[in-house]
């Protein structure tokens, strides 16, 4: 340590340093200079290359907005399909496609991706730190979530494609009953995107422990991170599980092997317990984000603090906790016994105590508060009344017998889409009106946004709460038409006209994003006098985030002084902190206390991530088509790009610092 | 106060060994994988419980080799761990022993492991036990082989003098899935080669 000598200085970065602290006026020479070592290239290379988690966070966004628009047309396909009895507007198997894909588009590539956007934009901005913990694995992720989309959708336009629904049930979706490719491309696809969303979820895991700015402890992290938080460490969990089960049924239909095989003593009931014992967590996994959005989002516009925040925090855990334990009331119609139905309807039951913490913590900070009735708190006051209606009928279905009435009826399609719209699509949309001015550094229209929210919130109860009245009368889902005389003529019309009424919604807010980001009006950094970090910066946020490394003195830190009973000395302090600017550099923190324990050399841009992602997927491709010399072609290739991506790097710090006349004259910039 | 106070003494900078992001990332990485794992022997144990037939259907496993085959990839971490403490105390050149003898060893398990396949009468597709047995060891063999390659990587590295006592960031990020691949290892012999001892037992 005291060993290196001031000439070894010069030429490699120090093995340890004080961090200098000090302030970079906005305009200043070395602003200038921390922009230089942060920005991303113009054009194509910059594009292919970028690590910027904002640049990956706006593309996970808008990709997984086509993803909803497309899944939206196929509902409206299913819809007018199903507006009268003995429709012929689809085939049967076209009508399979479809409803498969809608499912398979809206759970899997819209409802996580669009919270990964979301949470890949703000989780630095709101810890305070430069980057994600791993920069280059962010990207990545995206490739792969983007080429597995595409991967998911390539037998589309053959008229092959999944056609078994979303969560697949063998023996329907084995070798047997299905031979086209339909099925394989699913199981690769899900296989292909499970490793997106795995490493997506190290990346959260990792963030969250080590780059918090210093002095936001633990239980000052905003809630978004919590819920994405335990989102990211049950994915870890769950999703080999998934993962496994599609690959297992791969190579059922593939290879000849025998999982699934009733004549070969294989068993059914496998696929659903590794299929629920994902999914169940998954549900959870696309709603405890949105509901952390919510929890930060609309104290904003209460004018006060989320009331219950250490409640709220652990109820998000709670939650997840239990979430492990009640995958089998997925599976209560299957003959499983009675012991194992009780305990897991119990337990699907006790889960609506965390959910009814979180929903009387919002609705405690609305009473509590002095609401500012702007488009966003609509769409969060919104959610709270459709989770209430979604949470009443997940009761409903937790209890054994009457989930034996209600089970494979469109009452469960009535409940997931309450759940699943109301906590996912309702808080995404209200979101992107909050957080749209520090994406683009424009407003967005209040008035087309208060007219997107009534169409969206009318058209979608008038569409989706008739269904559960279908279900009562015995609907069954998944049919592609029914005959009249049934009684269901009258609750399918009207379901239809709603559903294109919510389009219609939809239609408006996407308007309202088109025409303001060319012509919305100019928001400043803070437009909506928000308490979080991200509103400390410009909007849109410089490449490097934060000019100087903040320290954190409270969960609010833009409202500190505001607010009745706070210390008088403890104070955020925004300007002054840690320059951190010899190369891309951020400040690594403790995981509870948040106190800087080392100084993190950040990787700058890079072709790797785009490459490991784009071989992994041709990999896949190559599994696909059965053909093994490209599959083992691509294999090397992503090792190699793997290696070169690994390969140890000195101005990274993760090589010795001795002999090195190479780099001299660069010092620790970075090319 | 002293919480929001700036650092005094030196923070170390770049990838400090269990500081570093890469090794947060590794166990994350490990959490994710023993959950594969977990699948995979979940999956095992369901059918062979959910089963009318003897199990396995052709006999007990023998356990002389495979018993063999666990101590060779046991030595096999205890060599790269004895590697990495020659480096932790400036010793980089004898490290280099201990990382060849790493994959020499773990290179003989997978040799063995293939001979033990050979020798198999049954195969993937052949019954649900096959599919079972040549998918499990299957996942692991694949494991054990992305693991060579790792420390391959890793002994190229340090023979190329990348790494002294105070920046050996990757010795320790690979080392830890190589001793990962190893325990799981233990989990996967007990359960396919010694479980149905308990069983019949």
């Amino acid at each position: 340590m005291a060993a290196i000598g001031a000439t070894r200085h010069r030429i490699d970065p120090p093995l340890e340093r004080i961090p200098e602290v000090g302030r970079i006026p906005a305009g200043s020479p070395i602003e200038a200079r921390l922009e230089k070592i942060w920005e991303t290239a113009p054009g194509w290379r910059g594009s292919l290359s970028t690590v910027d988690h904002k640049t990956i966070g706006v593309r996970y966004l808008v990709t997984a907005f086509l993803f909803l628009v497309i899944g939206g047309i196929e509902a409206l396909f299913l819809r007018i399909q199903l507006v009268g009895p003995e429709m012929g507007f689809l085939t049967p198997e076209q009508y399979n496609q479809l409803f498969t894909m809608h499912g398979v588009t809206m759970i899997f590539l819209y409802a996580l991706p669009v919270l990964s956007g979301f949470s890949n934009y703000l989780w630095p901005l709101l810890l305070g730190s430069r980057d994600m913990a791993f920069p280059r694995l962010n990207a990545l992720s995206y490739w792969i979530f983007l080429f597995a989309g595409l991967f998911m959708y390539i037998s589309f336009p053959l008229g092959q494609a999944p056609n078994a629904g979303w969560f697949n049930y063998v023996p329907f979706s084995g070798p047997v009953y299905n031979t086209g490719p339909n099925i394989d491309v699913f199981a690769l696809g899900m296989v292909l995107l499970g490793i997106s969303t795995t490493v997506g979820s190290v990346n959260f895991v990792v963030t969250l422990f080590r780059m918090r700015a210093p002095g936001m402890t633990i239980n000052r992290v905003p809630i978004l991170v919590w819920g994405t938080l335990t989102a990211s460490v049950a994915n870890l969990f769950a999703i080999p599980a998934v993962s496994l089960a599609f690959f297992l049924l791969w190579l059922d239909r593939q290879i000849g092997a025998h999982f699934f095989d009733v004549a070969n003593n294989g068993q059914p009931l496998l696929w659903q317990h590794l299929f629920w014992i994902f999914g169940h967590p998954w549900v959870y996994v696309v709603v405890l984000p949105a509901m952390g959005i919510v929890s930060d989002a609309l104290p904003t516009f209460c004018r006060r603090p989320l009331v219950g925040y250490t409640a709220v925090a652990l109820a998000t855990m709670a939650t997840m906790l239990l979430g492990f334990g009640v995958w089998v009331h997925h599976m209560f119609a299957t003959g499983l016994p009675t012991v194992a139905l009780s305990i897991f309807g119990a337990a699907s039951m006790v889960i609506s105590i965390p959910s009814a913490v979180a929903v009387f913590a919002w609705i405690a900070t609305i009473w509590l508060g002095k609401p500012v009735f702007k488009t966003p708190f609509l769409f969060f006051a919104g959610f709270v009344a459709l989770f209430i209606i979604g949470g009443m009928s997940g009761v409903m279905t937790a209890a054994v017998p009457l989930d034996w009435q209600l089970n494979e009826t469109y009452f469960i399609v009535a409940h997931l889409h309450y759940v699943l719209l109301g906590i996912n699509v309702f808080p995404v949309v209200g979101a992107i009106y909050y957080w749209f001015p520090k994406f683009t550094g424009r407003m967005m229209s209040e008035k087309l946004g208060k007219w997107s929210f009534w169409t969206m919130f009318i058209g979608f109860n008038a569409g989706f709460f008739p269904m559960h009245i279908a279900g009562l009368l015995g609907m069954p889902r998944r049919i592609y038409t029914y005959p009249s005389r049934m009684g269901w003529d009258e609750v399918n019309l009207i379901t239809t006209v709603g559903s294109f009424i919510f389009a219609v919604g939809v239609l408006i807010f996407l308007v309202n994003v088109v025409l303001s980001v060319k012509r919305g009006a100019r928001a400043g950094a803070n437009p909506w006098d928000a308490p979080t970090l991200e509103w400390a910066v410009s909007s849109p946020p410089p490449a490097y985030n934060f000019a100087t490394i903040p320290t954190i003195a409270s969960r609010h830190p833009l409202w500190e002084g505001r607010i009745e009973g706070e210390e008088e000395h403890s104070r955020t302090k925004l300007e002054e902190g840690y320059l951190l600017m010899r190369g891309r550099e951020t400040l690594g923190t403790s995981p509870i206390d948040a106190k800087p324990v080392v100084i993190l050399k950040m990787p700058e841009d890079s072709y790797t991530p785009f490459l490991v992602g784009l071989f992994v997927s041709l990999l896949f491709v190559g599994l696909l088509l059965h053909s093994w010399t490209f599959t083992a072609l691509m294999t090397a290739l992503s090792c190699a790009a793997l290696s070169v991506w690994m390969w140890p790097r000195r101005n990274l710090g993760q090589r010795t610092t001795r002999h090195d006349p190479a780099s001299a004259g660069r010092g620790g910039e970075g090319p | 106060m002293s919480e929001t106070a700036p650092v005094v003494t030196p923070l170390p900078v770049g990838s400090a060994g269990k500081l570093s992001g890469g090794w947060w990332g590794v166990i994350a990485l490990i959490v994710t994988e023993a959950s594969l794992f977990g699948y995979l022997l979940f999956t095992y144990f369901y059918l062979a419980a959910q089963t009318g037939q003897d199990w396995p259907p052709t006999g007990l496993p023998g356990l002389l080799i495979p018993g063999i085959n666990t101590i060779i990839l046991l030595a096999s971490s205890a060599a790269f761990w004895a590697g990495e403490r020659r480096i932790r105390q400036g010793g980089t050149r004898s490290s280099i022993f201990g990382f060849i003898a790493a994959i020499a060893l773990g290179s003989a398990f997978v040799a063995i492991q293939l001979l033990e396949w050979k020798n198999k009468t049954f195969s993937i597709n052949s019954d649900l036990y096959g599919s079972l047995y040549f998918t499990i060891t299957g996942f692991h063999l694949c494991h054990v082989i992305i693991g060579l390659g790792v420390l391959l990587l890793l002994l190229a590295w340090t023979m190329m003098g990348y790494f002294d006592h105070k920046r050996h960031v990757a010795i320790t990020i690979g080392g830890v899935y190589w001793h990962f691949v190893d325990v799981v290892w233990l989990f996967v012999f007990s359960a396919l080669y010694l479980s149905p001892y308990l069983q019949r037992g």
